[in-house]
């Protein structure tokens, strides 16, 4: 199975069914997550993302591992950006391609709900008025 | 021994890393990832605060059983937030 993995400052949404695309696969299903402009009723001016680079790609490796036993996958991409992010950017693009759908939308599925429990990248929430390290503290 | 910070961490200690003194590591006996996180929050309460504190040891989330030596690369990882 081929897989793409990249932690980075731009992500470019445009190339994602070239990198999914597959002989042997009749689906693509993609994940992509977004800056939203509201939490809590509270206006988001930006989003900023850090990572543990090393970790971060090694977490991802481990996920896409998991997902290639749960189900037959042609391909995966893991796409995380770091830096500031405005309102309607892309964040995180996950996404696979397989025979049949089912495979590529429960992979998915899978992917991002698990990146976020265990892949080391941190966000914070800037507010007009002040700024939130997000889940940080209870 | 140097530990590097992300988040929430970082803010806390108010540096990208801390480097624990030879001296506390060998007067505290700090040879494991408990006995550090022990260590780490009585020098700043502020992390006792947080939702939780994990330890990365060479990259891997490690136990609290974990052995830790001077050469492994040693992070604090406070609640992920990714996505």
């Amino acid at each position: 199975m081929e897989r793409i993995i990249q932690i980075t400052e731009s992500i470019d949404c445009s190339t994602i069914y070239e990198e999914l695309a597959h002989p042997d696969s009749g689906g693509i299903c993609v994940f992509i997550g977004t800056v939203r402009q509201q939490t809590n009723n509270e206006e988001v001016t930006s989003l900023f993302f850090e990572s543990y680079e090393s970790m971060a790609l090694s977490e991802i490796e481990k996920i896409i591992d998991e997902a290639a036993q749960k189900w037959k996958l042609n391909k995966v991409i893991v796409k995380h950006a770091v830096g500031s992010k405005k309102p309607t950017e892309p964040v995180v693009v996950v996404g696979a391609s397989s025979a049949h759908r089912d495979a590529c939308f429960e992979a998915c599925r899978f992917l991002i709900d698990t990146l976020k429990q265990k892949v080391p990248i941190w966000k914070k929430e800037f507010f007009k008025n002040k700024s939130v390290w997000v889940s940080a503290h209870p | 021994m140097e530990i590097l910070l992300f988040g929430i961490t970082k803010n806390i200690v108010g540096a990208s890393t801390f480097t624990v003194p030879a001296s506390k590591k060998s007067e505290l006996g700090i040879a494991d990832v408990a006995s550090l996180k022990g260590y780490l929050k009585e020098t700043f309460p502020g992390l006792c605060d947080i939702s939780s504190l994990a330890v990365a040891v060479n990259n891997q989330y490690a136990s609290d059983h974990t052995s830790i030596n001077e050469t492994d690369e040693i992070a604090l990882i406070p609640p992920v937030s990714g996505g």
